[in-house]
Protein backbone atom coordinates (compact mmCIF):
# COMPACT_ATOMS: atom_id res chain seq x y z
CA UNK A 1 0.00 0.00 0.00
CA UNK A 2 1.27 3.87 -0.36
CA UNK A 3 -0.05 6.31 1.82
CA UNK A 4 1.22 9.71 0.77
CA UNK A 5 0.54 13.60 2.40
CA UNK A 6 0.44 16.01 -0.05
CA UNK A 7 0.96 19.60 0.82
CA UNK A 8 2.77 22.94 0.45
CA UNK A 9 5.01 22.58 2.99
CA UNK A 10 3.49 24.30 6.38
CA UNK A 11 2.96 23.29 9.34
CA UNK A 12 -0.36 21.67 9.10
CA UNK A 13 0.73 19.61 6.22
CA UNK A 14 4.10 18.44 8.18
CA UNK A 15 1.18 17.80 11.15
CA UNK A 16 -0.87 15.34 8.97
CA UNK A 17 2.25 13.50 7.52
CA UNK A 18 3.44 13.24 11.31
CA UNK A 19 -0.50 12.09 12.03
CA UNK A 20 -0.34 9.56 9.26
CA UNK A 21 2.96 8.28 10.03
CA UNK A 22 1.76 7.59 13.91
CA UNK A 23 -1.39 5.88 12.33
CA UNK A 24 0.61 3.94 9.72
CA UNK A 25 2.61 2.36 12.67
CA UNK A 26 -0.08 1.55 14.69
CA UNK A 27 -1.66 -0.29 12.54
CA UNK A 28 1.58 -2.30 11.44
CA UNK A 29 1.85 -0.61 8.36
CA UNK A 30 5.36 -1.43 7.04
CA UNK A 31 5.30 0.75 3.71
CA UNK A 32 6.36 4.21 4.12
CA UNK A 33 4.57 7.13 4.55
CA UNK A 34 5.69 9.36 1.82
CA UNK A 35 5.61 13.57 2.09
CA UNK A 36 5.25 15.42 -1.34
CA UNK A 37 5.43 19.18 -0.44
CA UNK A 38 6.69 22.01 -2.21
CA UNK A 39 6.07 22.94 -5.62
CA UNK A 40 5.75 18.72 -6.71
CA UNK A 41 3.06 18.35 -3.89
CA UNK A 42 1.09 21.76 -5.01
CA UNK A 43 1.27 20.66 -8.80
CA UNK A 44 -0.14 17.15 -7.20
CA UNK A 45 -3.16 18.72 -5.32
CA UNK A 46 -4.07 20.85 -8.55
CA UNK A 47 -3.89 17.72 -11.05
CA UNK A 48 -6.48 16.01 -8.38
CA UNK A 49 -8.79 19.17 -8.89
CA UNK A 50 -8.27 19.85 -4.85
CA UNK A 51 -8.49 23.30 -3.30
CA UNK A 52 -7.15 23.13 0.22
CA UNK A 53 -4.37 21.42 1.64
CA UNK A 54 -3.07 18.97 2.86
CA UNK A 55 -4.43 16.05 0.99
CA UNK A 56 -4.48 12.53 2.19
CA UNK A 57 -3.33 9.71 -0.75
CA UNK A 58 -3.85 6.14 -0.87
CA UNK A 59 -2.82 4.46 -3.83
CA UNK A 60 -2.58 7.33 -5.51
CA UNK A 61 -6.28 7.75 -4.54
CA UNK A 62 -6.84 11.37 -2.42
CA UNK A 63 -9.23 9.90 0.46
CA UNK A 64 -9.03 13.14 3.11
CA UNK A 65 -8.67 16.77 2.29
CA UNK A 66 -7.82 19.00 5.20
CA UNK A 67 -5.95 18.63 8.43
CA UNK A 68 -7.67 16.37 11.46
CA UNK A 69 -5.76 15.79 14.53
CA UNK A 70 -7.85 12.48 15.36
CA UNK A 71 -5.52 9.85 14.67
CA UNK A 72 -8.45 7.06 15.16
CA UNK A 73 -10.05 8.80 12.39
CA UNK A 74 -7.40 8.69 9.82
CA UNK A 75 -6.57 5.29 10.92
CA UNK A 76 -10.37 4.42 9.89
CA UNK A 77 -9.55 5.85 6.12
CA UNK A 78 -6.65 3.97 6.13
CA UNK A 79 -8.45 0.56 6.57
CA UNK A 80 -11.61 1.83 4.31
CA UNK A 81 -9.18 2.13 1.36
CA UNK A 82 -6.73 -0.46 1.80
CA UNK B 1 -25.40 42.76 33.23
CA UNK B 2 -22.06 41.92 31.65
CA UNK B 3 -22.06 38.07 30.51
CA UNK B 4 -18.36 38.39 31.60
CA UNK B 5 -18.56 39.80 34.99
CA UNK B 6 -17.74 36.39 37.14
CA UNK B 7 -13.87 36.18 34.95
CA UNK B 8 -13.51 39.62 36.19
CA UNK B 9 -14.53 38.76 39.35
CA UNK B 10 -11.68 35.08 39.09
CA UNK B 11 -9.22 37.51 37.71
CA UNK B 12 -9.65 40.45 40.85
CA UNK B 13 -9.28 36.99 43.06
CA UNK B 14 -5.81 36.11 41.69
CA UNK B 15 -5.11 39.24 41.55
CA UNK B 16 -5.41 41.01 44.74
CA UNK B 17 -6.29 38.79 47.23
CA UNK B 18 -4.56 35.17 46.44
CA UNK B 19 -1.26 37.03 44.91
CA UNK B 20 -1.68 40.01 47.13
CA UNK B 21 -0.90 42.38 44.54
CA UNK B 22 -1.88 46.20 45.68
CA UNK B 23 -4.65 46.80 43.57
CA UNK B 24 -3.84 50.45 42.34
CA UNK B 25 -0.16 48.92 41.06
CA UNK B 26 1.33 48.92 37.73
CA UNK B 27 2.38 45.38 38.09
CA UNK B 28 -1.12 44.16 39.58
CA UNK B 29 -3.33 46.07 36.32
CA UNK B 30 -1.43 44.41 33.91
CA UNK B 31 -1.99 41.07 35.73
CA UNK B 32 -5.51 41.48 36.53
CA UNK B 33 -5.76 42.31 32.47
CA UNK B 34 -3.61 39.32 31.60
CA UNK B 35 -5.73 37.05 33.45
CA UNK B 36 -9.23 39.08 32.46
CA UNK B 37 -8.27 38.71 28.63
CA UNK B 38 -6.89 35.27 28.38
CA UNK B 39 -9.61 34.03 29.70
CA UNK B 40 -12.51 35.55 28.07
CA UNK B 41 -10.90 35.00 24.50
CA UNK B 42 -9.74 31.35 25.49
CA UNK B 43 -13.68 30.70 26.11
CA UNK B 44 -14.84 33.02 22.88
CA UNK B 45 -12.24 31.11 20.86
CA UNK B 46 -13.80 27.59 22.16
CA UNK B 47 -17.28 28.64 21.06
CA UNK B 48 -16.39 30.36 17.47
CA UNK B 49 -13.78 27.76 16.56
CA UNK B 50 -16.79 25.04 17.05
CA UNK B 51 -19.46 26.63 15.46
CA UNK B 52 -16.97 27.29 12.48
CA UNK B 53 -15.84 23.58 12.48
CA UNK B 54 -20.09 23.01 11.89
CA UNK B 55 -19.89 25.68 9.36
CA UNK B 56 -17.04 24.26 7.27
CA UNK B 57 -18.38 20.75 7.77
CA UNK B 58 -21.88 21.91 5.36
CA UNK B 59 -20.16 23.98 3.52
CA UNK B 60 -16.72 22.83 2.36
CA UNK B 61 -14.93 25.09 -0.21
CA UNK B 62 -15.38 22.64 -3.14
CA UNK B 63 -19.29 23.61 -2.24
CA UNK B 64 -18.75 27.58 -2.35
CA UNK B 65 -16.78 27.45 -6.12
CA UNK B 66 -19.90 24.80 -7.34
CA UNK B 67 -22.32 27.51 -5.68
CA UNK B 68 -20.23 30.54 -7.48
CA UNK B 69 -20.63 28.74 -10.51
CA UNK B 70 -23.74 27.18 -11.22
CA UNK B 71 -25.54 30.60 -12.70
CA UNK B 72 -24.18 34.11 -13.38
CA UNK B 73 -24.43 36.46 -10.27
CA UNK B 74 -23.84 39.52 -12.11
CA UNK B 75 -21.59 41.21 -9.47
CA UNK B 76 -23.50 39.13 -6.80
CA UNK B 77 -20.25 37.02 -6.89
CA UNK B 78 -18.27 39.13 -5.38
CA UNK B 79 -19.87 39.41 -2.53
CA UNK B 80 -20.26 35.82 -1.83
CA UNK B 81 -16.74 35.10 -2.46
CA UNK B 82 -15.80 37.93 -0.09
CA UNK B 83 -18.23 36.84 2.54
CA UNK B 84 -17.24 33.16 2.28
CA UNK B 85 -14.08 34.15 2.65
CA UNK B 86 -14.86 34.97 5.96
CA UNK B 87 -15.88 31.76 7.13
CA UNK B 88 -13.20 29.50 5.47
CA UNK B 89 -10.13 29.30 7.46
CA UNK B 90 -7.22 30.54 5.51
CA UNK B 91 -3.91 28.61 5.88
CA UNK B 92 -1.90 30.22 3.53
CA UNK B 93 -0.63 27.36 2.29
CA UNK B 94 -4.29 26.63 0.55
CA UNK B 95 -4.02 30.00 -1.53
CA UNK B 96 -2.49 28.61 -4.42
CA UNK B 97 -4.56 25.08 -4.57
CA UNK B 98 -7.31 27.64 -4.13
CA UNK B 99 -6.55 30.29 -6.83
CA UNK B 100 -6.38 27.39 -9.40
CA UNK B 101 -9.14 25.53 -8.15
CA UNK B 102 -11.53 28.61 -8.63
CA UNK B 103 -9.61 29.89 -12.03
CA UNK B 104 -10.28 25.92 -13.55
CA UNK B 105 -13.91 25.49 -12.65
CA UNK B 106 -14.15 29.25 -14.46
CA UNK B 107 -14.98 31.62 -11.90
CA UNK B 108 -13.24 35.04 -12.64
CA UNK B 109 -10.16 36.01 -11.62
CA UNK B 110 -11.75 39.19 -9.87
CA UNK B 111 -14.02 37.05 -7.66
CA UNK B 112 -11.13 34.88 -7.37
CA UNK B 113 -9.07 37.88 -5.74
CA UNK B 114 -12.04 38.89 -3.59
CA UNK B 115 -11.97 35.64 -1.89
CA UNK B 116 -8.31 35.88 -1.46
CA UNK B 117 -8.13 39.51 -0.08
CA UNK B 118 -10.96 38.98 2.57
CA UNK B 119 -10.09 35.27 4.06
CA UNK B 120 -6.91 36.40 5.81
CA UNK B 121 -7.74 39.67 6.76
CA UNK B 122 -11.28 38.31 8.55
CA UNK B 123 -11.31 34.91 10.15
CA UNK B 124 -12.85 33.19 13.16
CA UNK B 125 -10.04 33.20 15.55
CA UNK B 126 -9.80 37.08 14.74
CA UNK B 127 -13.54 37.70 15.21
CA UNK B 128 -13.44 35.64 18.29
CA UNK B 129 -10.65 38.15 19.97
CA UNK B 130 -12.33 41.07 18.61
CA UNK B 131 -15.68 40.26 20.52
CA UNK B 132 -13.86 39.92 23.12
CA UNK B 133 -11.72 43.22 23.14
CA UNK B 134 -14.00 45.43 21.34
CA UNK B 135 -17.82 43.95 21.57
CA UNK B 136 -19.89 43.24 18.91
CA UNK B 137 -21.24 46.63 17.79
CA UNK B 138 -17.10 47.21 16.32
CA UNK B 139 -17.03 43.40 15.46
CA UNK B 140 -19.55 44.14 12.90
CA UNK B 141 -17.77 47.22 11.76
CA UNK B 142 -14.69 45.53 11.24
CA UNK B 143 -15.87 42.27 9.77
CA UNK B 144 -18.33 43.94 7.40
CA UNK B 145 -15.36 46.08 6.21
CA UNK B 146 -13.08 43.33 5.92
CA UNK B 147 -15.66 42.00 3.26
CA UNK B 148 -16.17 45.38 1.57
CA UNK B 149 -12.46 45.79 0.96
CA UNK B 150 -12.48 42.02 -0.76
CA UNK B 151 -15.63 43.07 -2.64
CA UNK B 152 -14.36 46.89 -4.51
CA UNK B 153 -10.77 45.12 -4.54
CA UNK B 154 -11.67 41.80 -6.28
CA UNK B 155 -14.30 44.27 -8.66
CA UNK B 156 -11.39 46.55 -9.52
CA UNK B 157 -8.34 44.15 -10.10
CA UNK B 158 -10.92 41.71 -12.28
CA UNK B 159 -11.41 45.08 -14.43
CA UNK B 160 -8.04 45.52 -14.97
CA UNK B 161 -7.24 42.90 -17.46
CA UNK B 162 -4.71 40.87 -15.78
CA UNK B 163 -6.11 37.75 -16.68
CA UNK B 164 -3.03 37.21 -18.81
CA UNK B 165 -0.38 37.96 -15.51
CA UNK B 166 -0.47 34.23 -14.20
CA UNK B 167 2.41 31.82 -14.71
CA UNK B 168 2.39 30.35 -17.80
CA UNK B 169 2.71 26.46 -16.40
CA UNK B 170 -0.40 27.69 -13.80
CA UNK B 171 -2.48 29.31 -16.95
CA UNK B 172 -1.80 25.50 -18.60
CA UNK B 173 -3.32 23.92 -15.85
CA UNK B 174 -6.13 25.94 -15.40
CA UNK B 175 -6.98 25.81 -19.09
CA UNK B 176 -6.26 21.94 -18.70
CA UNK B 177 -8.61 22.15 -15.66
CA UNK B 178 -11.25 23.60 -17.13
CA UNK B 179 -11.58 20.16 -19.76
CA UNK B 180 -11.61 18.13 -17.03
CA UNK B 181 -14.33 16.34 -15.25
CA UNK B 182 -14.20 17.30 -11.33
CA UNK B 183 -12.99 15.01 -8.96
CA UNK B 184 -15.26 14.39 -6.32
CA UNK B 185 -14.11 12.97 -2.85
CA UNK B 186 -17.84 11.96 -1.49
CA UNK B 187 -18.12 12.46 2.26
CA UNK B 188 -20.08 9.80 3.97
CA UNK B 189 -22.74 10.67 6.21
CA UNK B 190 -21.42 10.57 9.62
CA UNK B 191 -23.82 10.01 12.98
CA UNK B 192 -24.62 13.07 15.08
CA UNK B 193 -22.26 12.10 17.91
CA UNK B 194 -19.96 10.85 15.60
CA UNK B 195 -19.46 14.47 14.16
CA UNK B 196 -20.28 16.03 17.18
CA UNK B 197 -16.83 15.23 18.43
CA UNK B 198 -15.31 15.51 15.45
CA UNK B 199 -16.30 19.27 15.59
CA UNK B 200 -15.03 19.50 18.95
CA UNK B 201 -11.78 18.08 18.23
CA UNK B 202 -11.31 20.14 15.43
CA UNK B 203 -12.67 23.35 17.20
CA UNK B 204 -10.16 22.39 20.18
CA UNK B 205 -6.97 21.73 17.83
CA UNK B 206 -7.47 24.87 16.48
CA UNK B 207 -7.88 26.81 19.48
CA UNK B 208 -5.06 25.15 20.99
CA UNK B 209 -2.99 26.03 17.63
CA UNK B 210 -3.57 29.84 18.09
CA UNK B 211 -3.63 30.20 22.18
CA UNK B 212 0.07 30.53 22.13
CA UNK B 213 -0.08 33.63 19.97
CA UNK B 214 -3.33 35.09 22.03
CA UNK B 215 -1.04 34.65 25.02
CA UNK B 216 2.10 36.83 23.48
CA UNK B 217 -1.03 39.50 22.19
CA UNK B 218 -2.45 39.83 25.42
CA UNK B 219 0.41 39.81 27.34
CA UNK B 220 1.85 42.50 25.67
CA UNK B 221 -1.32 44.45 25.68
CA UNK B 222 -1.24 44.07 29.40
CA UNK B 223 1.86 45.25 29.89
CA UNK B 224 0.92 48.96 27.80
CA UNK B 225 -2.14 48.75 29.71
CA UNK B 226 -0.32 49.12 33.05
CA UNK B 227 2.73 50.82 32.07
CA UNK B 228 2.09 53.56 29.45
CA UNK B 229 0.18 56.64 31.14
CA UNK B 230 -3.23 57.11 29.76
CA UNK B 231 -3.21 59.87 26.98
CA UNK B 232 0.40 58.56 26.23
CA UNK B 233 -0.06 58.47 22.16
CA UNK B 234 -2.44 61.43 21.94
CA UNK B 235 -0.01 63.77 23.05
CA UNK B 236 2.20 62.51 20.37
CA UNK B 237 -0.30 61.46 17.75
CA UNK B 238 -2.35 64.85 18.43
CA UNK B 239 -4.07 66.03 14.94
CA UNK B 240 -2.31 62.98 13.01
CA UNK B 241 -4.70 60.69 12.16
CA UNK B 242 -4.23 61.74 8.64
CA UNK B 243 0.13 60.61 8.12
CA UNK B 244 -0.73 58.17 10.58
CA UNK B 245 -2.90 55.94 8.96
CA UNK B 246 -0.11 55.24 5.71
CA UNK B 247 2.33 54.91 8.24
CA UNK B 248 0.90 52.27 10.07
CA UNK B 249 0.28 50.69 6.92
CA UNK B 250 2.96 50.73 5.60
CA UNK B 251 5.19 49.95 8.95
CA UNK B 252 3.11 47.12 9.18
CA UNK B 253 4.54 45.10 6.19
CA UNK B 254 7.54 43.65 7.35
CA UNK B 255 5.95 42.38 10.27
CA UNK B 256 4.33 38.75 10.25
CA UNK B 257 1.97 38.05 12.53
CA UNK B 258 -1.25 35.95 13.20
CA UNK B 259 -4.31 38.33 13.64
CA UNK B 260 -4.88 37.37 16.68
CA UNK B 261 -1.49 38.68 18.50
CA UNK B 262 -1.81 41.75 17.40
CA UNK B 263 -5.50 42.32 17.81
CA UNK B 264 -4.61 42.39 21.82
CA UNK B 265 -1.80 45.17 21.08
CA UNK B 266 -3.96 47.49 18.91
CA UNK B 267 -6.69 47.15 21.82
CA UNK B 268 -4.18 48.89 24.34
CA UNK B 269 -2.73 51.19 21.90
CA UNK B 270 -6.30 52.19 21.32
CA UNK B 271 -7.33 52.81 25.19
CA UNK B 272 -4.17 54.53 25.28
CA UNK B 273 -4.78 57.11 22.40
CA UNK B 274 -4.26 55.73 19.31
CA UNK B 275 -6.99 56.55 16.78
CA UNK B 276 -8.85 53.06 16.36
CA UNK B 277 -8.54 53.75 12.55
CA UNK B 278 -5.02 53.91 12.38
CA UNK B 279 -4.78 50.65 14.71
CA UNK B 280 -7.00 48.69 12.79
CA UNK B 281 -5.16 49.91 9.29
CA UNK B 282 -1.61 48.50 11.31
CA UNK B 283 -3.23 45.10 12.42
CA UNK B 284 -5.26 44.44 8.85
CA UNK B 285 -1.83 45.26 6.90
CA UNK B 286 0.24 42.91 9.63
CA UNK B 287 -2.38 40.23 8.47
CA UNK B 288 -3.00 40.94 4.44
CA UNK B 289 0.09 42.11 3.33
CA UNK B 290 2.68 39.59 4.46
CA UNK B 291 5.87 38.58 2.97
CA UNK B 292 5.36 35.09 3.28
CA UNK B 293 2.24 35.38 1.66
CA UNK B 294 3.51 37.05 -1.20
CA UNK B 295 6.24 34.64 -1.46
CA UNK B 296 3.48 32.10 -1.75
CA UNK B 297 1.41 33.81 -4.13
CA UNK B 298 4.39 34.67 -6.57
CA UNK B 299 5.01 31.00 -7.55
CA UNK B 300 1.39 31.62 -9.46
CA UNK B 301 1.11 35.34 -10.08
CA UNK B 302 3.50 37.35 -11.93
CA UNK B 303 4.93 40.56 -10.89
CA UNK B 304 2.05 42.34 -12.41
CA UNK B 305 -0.53 40.60 -11.22
CA UNK B 306 1.38 40.63 -7.78
CA UNK B 307 2.39 44.54 -7.41
CA UNK B 308 -1.28 45.29 -8.53
CA UNK B 309 -3.09 42.98 -5.48
CA UNK B 310 -0.92 43.89 -3.31
CA UNK B 311 -1.37 47.90 -3.93
CA UNK B 312 -4.91 47.45 -4.22
CA UNK B 313 -4.98 45.79 -0.66
CA UNK B 314 -2.49 48.41 0.39
CA UNK B 315 -4.88 50.86 -0.63
CA UNK B 316 -8.06 49.44 0.80
CA UNK B 317 -6.53 49.46 4.18
CA UNK B 318 -5.63 52.84 4.05
CA UNK B 319 -9.01 53.92 3.09
CA UNK B 320 -11.01 51.85 5.87
CA UNK B 321 -8.43 53.49 8.52
CA UNK B 322 -9.19 56.96 7.32
CA UNK B 323 -13.03 56.15 7.15
CA UNK B 324 -12.62 54.83 10.98
CA UNK B 325 -10.72 58.05 11.74
CA UNK B 326 -13.31 60.46 9.68
CA UNK B 327 -16.33 58.91 11.84
CA UNK B 328 -13.97 58.97 14.54
CA UNK B 329 -15.36 55.68 15.66
CA UNK B 330 -14.76 54.86 19.51
CA UNK B 331 -14.79 51.88 21.58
Amino acid sequence: MKIQVLGSGCSTCRNLWEAAKVAASELGIKDEVEYISGQEGIQKIIEFGIMQSPVLVIDGKPVMVGFTPDIEEIKKIIQENS
Amino acid sequence: MDIFYPLQKIADFLTFSLLGLKENTHLAQSLNFFVYDSIKIFILLLVINYLMAIIRYFIPTEKIRDFLTKRRWYGFDYFLASAFGVITPFCSCSSIPLFVGFLSSGIPLGVTLAFLITSPLVNEASIAVFIGLFGLKITLLYVFSGVVLGMIGGFFLGKMGLDKEIDETIRKVIENGKLNQRLEIETKKLPLLVLLKQFWLEGWSLTRKIFVYVLIGVGLGALIHGFVPVGFFEKYLRNSSFWSVPLAAILAMPLYSNAVGVIPVMEALVQKGVPFGTALAFMMATVGLSLPEALILKRVMKTKLLVSFFAMVTLGIILIGYLFNFFSVKI
